[in-house]
Order: structure tokens, then C-alpha cells, then sequence
């Protein structure tokens, strides 16, 4: 009998390279279905993939910039966000996402996430919250739970964690998600808003990290973890971002908090030179309420 | 404010709007920055001008994030600067790193400032040499270059360009606060007079593209984004293919080409002027506001007699070794007069190799050296000679 040796490419397969794998991302991790509903989502926009570029910082999920056949970018620990604002400011035709881990874009990197977010540049960033740093072995991060241990938390973790959906409301992101890595599809589809929207637009991943956080804090084996986040979720769209703060006796809340329209940077600096763009102080408005 | 790219003709201007004319006339089109004196001016011309040309300016929260969006703007495809002071300038490293090893083009000029930390803002230093040199994390090599006037200060942005785009790396401007706070007349020529390079593009198409790879220039071509390439850049160790690779053979050659891309082509990198080397006895070494006084005192030494010649560096790093070596054995003694207590007299003294006198004209930062300064520095180096017997008189 003649054995064929046929290999059925796998849809998403075009948008891997294929020659890195195997990746790095342990067994159960969260990262690989964020990436996976990432690829989807890059195929549902229909935009031409020579027009994405990933931009990544440093971590396990910052690995993710290594696996992604489009131009790709994998920086310096926390400087995701700056780098892809310079290649978008200059390549307005591209979409240029950000993706990385909470650690990356929120410790190291916080200051730029709040001032791109600010700026409304036009740029998405979905960012894997696992609530470590997992690359180096599950050290505390900006988003451990109090009271969660961690290599560095070893009787708990005394600090209080960001709510990342109320920072990015806060600074100005015009999009703002939550979803667990669980729920692809609901993530895949937010994740398309996301690269469409013009403007800073926000997804925070929550993902299980099984290998150092999981661990560590007895929340059992992969899919434990996983049962354990969904049963401790609730999905509630359109809630004010400052009531999903997680936190003891607390649900994980879901959904999509934010989507608004705001000029984007971009837009703002091609008015510089135009007359009747805005003014400050507005010279209209005061002249109107002069009159009244 | 005219909006040409090239402001051709004569202006009186200070060091730091003639180093933003240099970068504009050189095809720099986004500066990204942070205020810090002595380089604002830098940036406050560049937010002026750059628009009026179809740039972009952006002011970023700080000099880290300066620089990211500088080499994101690069790989955008877009020629791209900013310009610092020294706490600016430690904390643009970590990216500097990263621009060399992803070989990203683009110009980082640092006024420098009397240091350490906050130090004299308003007032010169040259601290900063070796960090330019080594302040990085890693074993690499730099370019640097130290405009001594103005003009100089357009002159050397433009070739600091040139370099970055031909050897693909973060080429440094190592200028000063005397320098960028001079004003005086800057001549700019015609746009055609001016030499502009442009990074190469690969000829081959995506599917054979071993973007990392290099013919025996040891220089790669590598495509921009957006162009189909679809290429990885990543600050890890990588391969011909910009796969990261952490493993010690592909860490040798990564390493080995990007030290070996500049150090094979030191006849182009190079660059120095020299004042009566021929004949010298002594000479003085000097670089950036030090030039001035240095030529002030050698032509008042050589009006006494005294066989005094002066070098004066334009490119600091790669450090000059050859000619330095070369020197040394037809002159007695190298005079550095710099403005910190020693840093680029260590390399002058071990090119001279013990082969001639090596001393240091010091001063701690806040000013530069006058000329009796440099007089009083050389005929100290003249009595060590003496003790030794050598003679220096014409």
C-alpha cells in the first residue's frame, strides 16, 4: 500500500512561521489561544496582512511578535507602545498592534501605555494578563492579586493590583475589553474591533499562567485553571470600567466597556497647519457665551 | 519660517537649530524628544519646521520613549533623529542597544552638560565619551561624531545621516552646550550641493530574502515595513534569518558583523582635520568647543617658536587608532585638552603606546578652556619633555 504523505495546511497556518515552531508558551498557557484568537482576527479585518506589524516588548507573551508572519517586532522590555507609535505615525497605512504581557506593557512599560492612550494613537494593544512575570519564573507583576504568592510575594502579595479596563478608560483609550483567553471567540471578534478602530483601543487577556502562577497558588492543573476563571467571570458589556475591579469575593468582569470616537493622534497632527481646526483658549465657545 | 527642507543660504543661528537644518537637509523627516537643556532648541526647531516639510514632531513622555519611536519611525521607513542632554542621553542606552543590534538607522545627538546626574544644565561638559562609546549593555561598535562649531553642527548631522543609513546603526552627534549655544553664521548650500544617502533596499524578492545576511561589506539590506517582507526584527541574538538564535556560535557571528561593519570600513568613517601635523613636535588633540581655544593657543605657541600642530577629531569614535599610532612615532608628546578629567586621553595614550608623551589638559565641566589654559597645559608637557631631554624648538 502506498503510504501519501499529505500534509492539510491548517487555516491559519499562512500567518504562522512555521519555521519557529515549536514556540516556547508551556502547556496550558493562555498565551497560545490569545495568539491563536489573534491570527483570526487578523484574517477576519480582510485587510492585506503585508499591512499588519506586531510590535511586542519582553516576556512570554512578547514571544508572540516571533511567531507572527507580518512584519513583526519584538523590542526592548516596555517599549512596545513608543516603537509602534514611531512606525505608525509614519506608516499611517498599516495597522500596527501591540501585544505583550501585563508585566511589559503595565510595569516596565506603564508610562507609555498611559501617554499613547492620551494621545490617541492609533494603535491596538491587547495585552495577556497572567499575573506574573512567567518568562523568568513567576515573579510578583503590577497585576498580581493581593494576597497572591508569586517567587518574589513568598507570604503573599501586599500590593493591590491596576485595574487595567479603568487606567485605559481613564487615559483616554477609545476601546477598552476584557475577555478571558477561555472564550476565543468573543475575543477573536473583539479583537477585529480593536484593529479597525481608529484610536488607542485596549484588550486586556485574562490567561492562565498553570506553570508558575497557577502553581504556585494551588489553582490546580491547566484546565483547573481555565474552570476556575470562567466560574469566578461574569460578562457585563457597557459597565462603567471602574466597577471591574477584581479583587476578593469579586467576579473576573467581562466585556466591552468603552467604544467611542475621539480624534486620533494622526488626525490631530495633519490639522497643525489647517485653518479653523481648533484653537485654545476656544475663542468661539468664549465668544458665544460672552453674547448669551 | 520658509518651509524648504533645505534652508539654503547664510543664517545666524545657534549650534542646536543648525544641528535641526542638518537633519532636515539629510531628508529627516520625524524627530521624536523630550525637553532637556542644552538641546531644546533642537527640538523646538524641529516642531517648527518639520511640519511646514511633511515631517512629524512628537514630543514623548520621556527620552526611553523617544528613541523607540525613533527606531519604529526608521523601520517605517522614514529617516528619523533626537537630540538629548546627558540624563536624556543615559536613559536612550537601553535603546541605543537595541538599534545596533537591530541595525536600525537614525542620528542621536547629545548636547552634553557638565554631569554627573542633573550636574550643570546650562553649562558645558564632555562627560558623556565613553558612554557614547560604552554605555550600552553588550560588546559593540559606535559612531560618533563632535561637531566643534555651527556650522559643523550641520555639516556633521548631515553625515551623521549618511552614516546611519549606509551602516545601518544609531550614528551619535556628541556635541556640547558651547557648541549648541553658540551663535554664529551657518551656511547652508544649495540641495543638490549636499551629499544625501539613502539606505539600500533588497533587490531579491520576500520568499528569498535572508534579510540578516551580508555579502563582505558585513553590512545587511534589509527591507522597511509595510514593503512585504514581512520580516522579524527582535533585540534577541538572531540568525541571517532575524530569528532569535541564543546560542553561543550565532551570538559570535552577530556579534563579530556588527563590530566587524565598522571596523572594515574606518577609510569612510573616519574623518579629521589637521593643523601642522608635518613638522610637529607636539600636538593637540582635541574635539567638540576645545577645538577653538586649542587653535587660538597653538597659533600663539607657534608665533613663539614652538613646533605646535593640532588634531582635531570629527569623528570621535571609532577612535582615530591608526593615525594616532602613526603620529606617535614622529612627535614627542599629545596635549588632549577635553572637558572632564580624562576620557579620550586614555585612547590618545594607548595609541601613543609609550611612544610619545600623553597628558591631559583637565577641566571639570561648567565652561571650556581658554586659550592661556592650553598654553599653560602645553608648556607643562614641554618641561616633562625637557626632564627627558627631548627638544621641540624650531
Amino acid at each position: 500500500m502506498e503510504m501519501k504523505e499529505a500534509r492539510i495546511a491548517h487555516p491559519k497556518d499562512h500567518l504562522l512561521r512555521e519555521d519557529r515552531i515549536p514556540h516556547i508558551w508551556c502547556a496550558g498557557c493562555g498565551i497560545g489561544s490569545a495568539f491563536s484568537a489573534c491570527i483570526s482576527a487578523i484574517q477576519k479585518t480582510g485587510i492585506d496582512y503585508d499591512r499588519f506589524a506586531i510590535v511586542s516588548g519582553i516576556g512570554c507573551t512578547g514571544r508572540a511578535a516571533g511567531y507572527l508572519k507580518v512584519d513583526s517586532f519584538h523590542t526592548t522590555h516596555g517599549r512596545a507602545i513608543p516603537f509602534a507609535t514611531g512606525l505608525k505615525l509614519v506608516k499611517p497605512e498599516m495597522r500596527v498592534f501591540v501585544f505583550s504581557g501585563e508585566g511589559d506593557l503595565f510595569a516596565i512599560g506603564g508610562n507609555h501605555f498611559i501617554h499613547a492612550a492620551r494621545r490617541n494613537v492609533d494603535i491596538a494593544v491587547i495585552c495577556v494578563n497572567n499575573m506574573n512575570y512567567g518568562m523568568t519564573g513567576g515573579q510578583v507583576s503590577a497585576n498580581t492579586p493581593a494576597w497572591a504568592r508569586t517567587t518574589t510575594t513568598p507570604y503573599g502579595n501586599p500590593e493591590e493590583p491596576f485595574n487595567l479596563p479603568s487606567l485605559a478608560a481613564a487615559c483616554g483609550a477609545v476601546y477598552v475589553a476584557r475577555w478571558l483567553s477561555l472564550d476565543v471567540k468573543r475575543l477573536a471578534r473583539s479583537m477585529v474591533e480593536a484593529l479597525l478602530k481608529p484610536g488607542f483601543s485596549f484588550i486586556e487577556v485574562i490567561a492562565p499562567c498553570p506553570t508558575a502562577f497557577g502553581r504556585r497558588n494551588r489553582l490546580g492543573s491547566p484546565l483547573e485553571m481555565m474552570r476556575f476563571y470562567k466560574e469566578n467571570s461574569v460578562i457585563r458589556n457597557d459597565i462603567h470600567p471602574d466597577e471591574t475591579v477584581m479583587g476578593e469575593g469579586k467576579k473576573i468582569v467581562l466585556g466591552k466597556f468603552v467604544d467611542k470616537e475621539r480624534p486620533t493622534f494622526q488626525e490631530r497632527i495633519s490639522q497643525l497647519l489647517e485653518k479653523g481646526r481648533g484653537s485654545w483658549p476656544d475663542t468661539k465657545a468664549r465668544a458665544a457665551s460672552e453674547e448669551a | 519660517m520658509r518651509s524648504e527642507a533645505v534652508l539654503t543660504g547664510e543664517h545666524f543661528i545657534n549650534g542646536d537649530e543648525a544641528c535641526a537644518e542638518g537633519g532636515l537637509a539629510a531628508g529627516c523627516r520625524f524627530f521624536a524628544g523630550y525637553p532637556i537643556t542644552p538641546a531644546t532648541e533642537v527640538a523646538e526647531r524641529m516642531a517648527e519646521r518639520l511640519p511646514l516639510v511633511g515631517g512629524i514632531y512628537v514630543q514623548m513622555e520621556d527620552e526611553i520613549a523617544s528613541l523607540a519611536a525613533v527606531l519604529g519611525a526608521s523601520w517605517g521607513g522614514a529617516k528619523a533623529m533626537t537630540a538629548t542632554s546627558g540624563p536624556g542621553f543615559s536613559l536612550m542606552m537601553e535603546n541605543i542597544g537595541l538599534g545596533i543590534v537591530t541595525e536600525t538607522p537614525c542620528v542621536v545627538v547629545d548636547i552634553q552638560r557638565g554631569g554627573p546626574s542633573t550636574g550643570l544644565p546650562t553649562l558645558c561638559g564632555q562627560g558623556d565619551m565613553m558612554q557614547a562609546r560604552w554605555g550600552s549593555h553588550g560588546h559593540y561598535e559606535i559612531i560618533a561624531l563632535s561637531p566643534s562649531s555651527p556650522q559643523e553642527m550641520f555639516d556633521l548631522t548631515v553625515r551623521a545621516f549618511n552614516l546611519a543609513e549606509t551602516f545601518r546603526l544609531p550614528v551619535l552627534v556628541m556635541a556640547d552646550e558651547v557648541v549648541g549655544h553658540t551663535v554664529e553664521r551657518v551656511t547652508i548650500p544649495p540641495a543638490d550641493e549636499i551629499e544625501v544617502v539613502t539606505r539600500r533596499k533588497p533587490s531579491v524578492p520576500p520568499e528569498t530574502c535572508l534579510p540578516y545576511a551580508t555579502d563582505s561589506s558585513l553590512i545587511p539590506v534589509l527591507p522597511d515595513a509595510g514593503e512585504g517582507y514581512r520580516i522579524h526584527v527582535t533585540g534577541l541574538t538572531h540568525d541571517e534569518r532575524g530569528y532569535p538564535a541564543t546560542e553561543a556560535d550565532c551570538q559570535r557571528k552577530m556579534v563579530e558583523r556588527l563590530v566587524g561593519k565598522i571596523r572594515g570600513h574606518l577609510d569612510e568613517i573616519l574623518d579629521w582635520e589637521a593643523y601642522f601635523l608635518d613638522r610637529a613636535k607636539v600636538v593637540l588633540v582635541a574635539y567638540g568647543s576645545p577645538v577653538r581655544p586649542a587653535l587660538k593657543a597653538m597659533r600663539a605657541l607657534r608665533e613663539k617658536g614652538l613646533d605646535v600642530g593640532l588634531l582635531k577629531l570629527k569623528t570621535v569614535w571609532p577612535f582615530p587608532e591608526a593615525l594616532i599610532r602613526e603620529l606617535a612615532g614622529e612627535v614627542e608628546a599629545f596635549v588632549v585638552p577635553e572637558v572632564n578629567l580624562g576620557q579620550i586621553v586614555l585612547e590618545v595614550e594607548r595609541c601613543a603606546g609609550g611612544r610619545a608623551v600623553t597628558t591631559l589638559i583637565p577641566h571639570a565641566g561648567g565652561g571650556i578652556h581658554t586659550p592661556e589654559d592650553v598654553i599653560a597645559g602645553v608648556e607643562r608637557t614641554l618641561r616633562r619633555l625637557g626632564c627627558r631631554g627631548r627638544r621641540v624648538w624650531r
